[in-house]
């Protein structure tokens, strides 16, 4: 088992690629097809893509607040790649690259941060979550959802993803221990992008990794490198095993980094070093991921340069569509509270009607 | 028909809808084995599993955020906050949560769960045991709020609490626990989710009250006998969203308004209704409408709690005030 090989009390660390693209142990280089590496490949350049294009939207006053994924987009693909479509993807927000492989379409991720909670209408099918904002608590949402899995015989796992700020949350403890007492079919990825907003790693928790916690609950824990997706693959795909043959959940935590700012109204510069950037931006995802597909013959530098293109054109049209028709209609704003508008709130929206509401 | 209490009643309903329907589950702390600290659910461990009467880890949070996922992956929650004062670790899960998802989602996901919690004063309880809570849930887009005071109510509120869609609070006042009994029909019945129930009929002045009030307002009205006021009384049932359509009728008929609840008064359920009876039978009213709340100050511990709570005497007290305004 690779929890107990790479132990957190250890301060072990999961690593298949190095941040040059080489196999680090050949061992543990996971047999995935051509076309699932390329796709988990393309994946990742699409959201680095379309994240870089949202940043240059909202600066152009197009796009509001907005929270980049830059730098993480291997834990959320390297996760996605390892899970069944039946299984259930429960986001914090800030995990655009595992939704779109996930199957959620871009148009729609979009339209969530153009303001239009239409982003978040996700096809049933596709078994994501919509985007949760206060930290933590979609954990239990994910104890709760594998809990109907379990007891309904459903042969799914449920992904939740927290940061590392959402360590220190109660609900994470709430959520991650029900996860353990029950025994269910759940994995909770923290993505540890070392900063909560401005706050660094080291204020949320005084233990040494925060896959330690899991020993508390009784759960196995793993640290990975957070930027290399085949390792995030094979710790996703051994938890997803385990939590399928009744072993319970897993609590992963995928060191990595947040290249961007927390959010378009965040200035990263006063609280995080240049040197610390540049020694994580040398350990860029995309910059190891890409090697490794070179050296395979799958992938290469002129087909890189063609698909940022058509992933740029992509985002370009997808956004025009999406300032197109992404105002909220009129209805929307009232009829999704109950099944059956209460009488009161039916006048509210006829009166707003009548005074030009569209 | 058996004779139950309302404790007995809510228990019968549970067991009556978990026999009907295998996706209901029964979660919160003590709820299983031993019933809950109340035995509301007692015995329906024992005959449904562990699985379906679950004993989770003490923690609010996840007693209602596991119910939104839950009922998200096609279970039916029943959720048990053990004190409606302990569940503010829980009221994020609540508020954020449960009471947006289907709106949030665009509708992909609703949320067919209920959450129960005894609430109220007057059993000579712990701090946080006796807080009257309603408008921290009726003020909420998205959440609905009943309240029973009677058996009959309490089966047919439970049973359409099930039933509903959406995130329906059910509040189980606990002074009526086992207070008194009355006859409640076997067959599987609902009693409507907004809907008041006049109690009687009067021609003077409307009473409304709700839960552990509405036996004190029938013991005002008792002692009102040799007074010749006529009092239509009615219980709300429902918070949120509560009848303004019967309520607003009887003010018509009587000209007059009094509103009586344990909850604290500023801000409190009354000053919503008296709000809408301003705008809707402003013309009809012979008398300021009036409200008896809780005092606003923290519900005191057992030995000072008489202070606080209210009496028929008070009760009867107002009614008259109004009447003779």
């Amino acid at each position: 088992m690779l929890t107990t090989k790479f132990d957190p009390l250890k301060d072990k660390m999961l690593q298949v690629l190095d941040p040059k693209g080489k196999i680090v142990d050949a061992k543990l280089e996971p047999k995935i097809d051509d076309e699932t590496l390329v796709k988990m490949y393309e994946t990742m350049l699409l959201g680095r893509t379309a994240d870089t294009k949202a940043l240059q939207y909202q600066r152009q006053g197009r796009m509001l607040t907005y929270a980049p994924i830059k730098g993480q987009e291997a834990v959320q693909v390297g996760v996605a790649a390892a899970l069944e479509k039946q299984d259930w993807f429960v986001p914090a927000f800030r995990e655009m690259a595992g939704m779109l492989y996930k199957g959620a379409p871009l148009k729609q991720l979009y339209l969530y941060w153009y303001g239009n909670e239409e982003g978040n209408h996700f096809d049933e099918e596709l078994r994501i979550l919509p985007i949760s904002v206060p930290i933590g608590s979609q954990i239990n949402h994910a104890a709760g959802i594998a809990y109907a899995s379990k007891m309904q015989k459903k042969e799914e796992v449920t992904v939740a993803f927290v940061g590392d700020g959402g360590t220190s949350h109660g609900e994470f403890h709430e959520g991650v221990n029900f996860g353990a007492v029950f025994g269910l079919p759940m994995v909770t990825v923290i993505q540890n992008n070392q900063f909560a907003i401005s706050t660094p790693r080291s204020v949320q928790s005084k233990a040494k990794n925060l896959a330690s916690k899991a020993i508390g609950y009784g759960i196995p824990g793993i640290v990975v490198d957070g930027n290399d997706p085949l390792a995030m693959y094979i710790a996703m795909e051994e938890a997803r095993k385990r939590a399928i043959k009744g072993d319970g959940p897993t609590l992963i935590e995928a060191m990595t980094y947040r290249l961007g700012p927390h959010t378009t109204s965040d200035d990263p510069t006063i609280y995080r070093k240049d040197e610390e950037l540049k020694e994580w931006e040398a350990k860029d995802p995309l910059i190891r991921f890409k090697k490794y597909l070179i050296d395979k013959d799958l992938w290469s530098e002129e087909k890189d340069e063609e698909k940022i293109k058509e992933f740029t054109d992509y985002s370009n049209k997808i956004f025009k569509e999406v300032e197109a028709t992404g105002l909220v209609p009129f209805d929307d704003v009232f009829k999704y509270h109950y099944e059956t508008m209460p009488k009161h709130v039916e006048e509210q929206y006829k009166r707003m009607k009548e005074k030009g509401g569209e | 028909m058996a004779v139950m209490t309302i404790l007995g009643a809510i228990n019968h309903t549970l067991d009556q809808q978990m026999e009907k329907d295998d996706s209901i589950v029964l979660l919160g702390e003590d709820v299983g084995f031993e019933g809950g600290v109340f035995r509301v659910t007692k015995g329906l461990q024992q005959k449904y599993g562990k699985d379906r009467s679950i004993d989770t880890p003490l923690a609010e949070a996840a007693i209602i955020g596991s119910s939104v996922g839950m009922a998200m992956n096609g279970l039916k929650p029943i959720a048990e906050m053990q004190f409606s004062g302990f569940m503010f670790d829980g009221y994020n899960q609540l508020v954020s949560h449960a009471a947006r998802m289907r709106n949030r989602s665009r509708g992909t996901y609703h949320l067919p769960m209920v959450v129960r919690m005894p609430y109220g004063g007057g059993i000579r309880a712990l701090e946080h045991h006796s807080e009257s809570l309603e408008v921290l849930f009726a003020h909420i887009p998205g959440l609905k709020l009943v309240i029973p005071s009677t058996p009959y109510d309490a089966k047919g509120l439970m049973a359409a609490a099930i039933a509903d869609p959406d995130p329906v609070i059910y509040f189980e006042p606990k002074r009526l626990y086992r207070a008194f009994k009355q006859e409640v029909p076997e067959k599987d019945y609902k009693v409507d989710i907004g809907k008041a129930r006049v109690v009687q009929k009067g021609e003077d002045i409307t009473v409304v009250a709700w839960g552990a009030l509405m036996p004190e307002a029938q013991k005002a009205i008792k002692l009102l006998e040799d007074e010749n006021i006529s009092v239509e009384l009615i219980d709300l049932r429902t918070i949120a969203p509560w009848d303004r359509e019967t309520v607003v009728e009887s003010v018509k008929k009587t000209g007059r308004f009094l509103v009586v609840h344990e909850a604290y008064t500023s801000f409190g359920p009354g000053a919503e209704m008296i709000s809408v009876i301003n705008e809707q039978a402003f013309l009809y009213l012979e008398a300021p409408p009036t409200r008896l709340g809780g005092a606003d100050i923290t519900i005191p511990l057992p030995k000072g709690e008489h202070h606080f709570i209210i009496k028929p005497e008070h009760i009867a007290e107002k009614i008259k005030e109004v009447v003779k305004f």
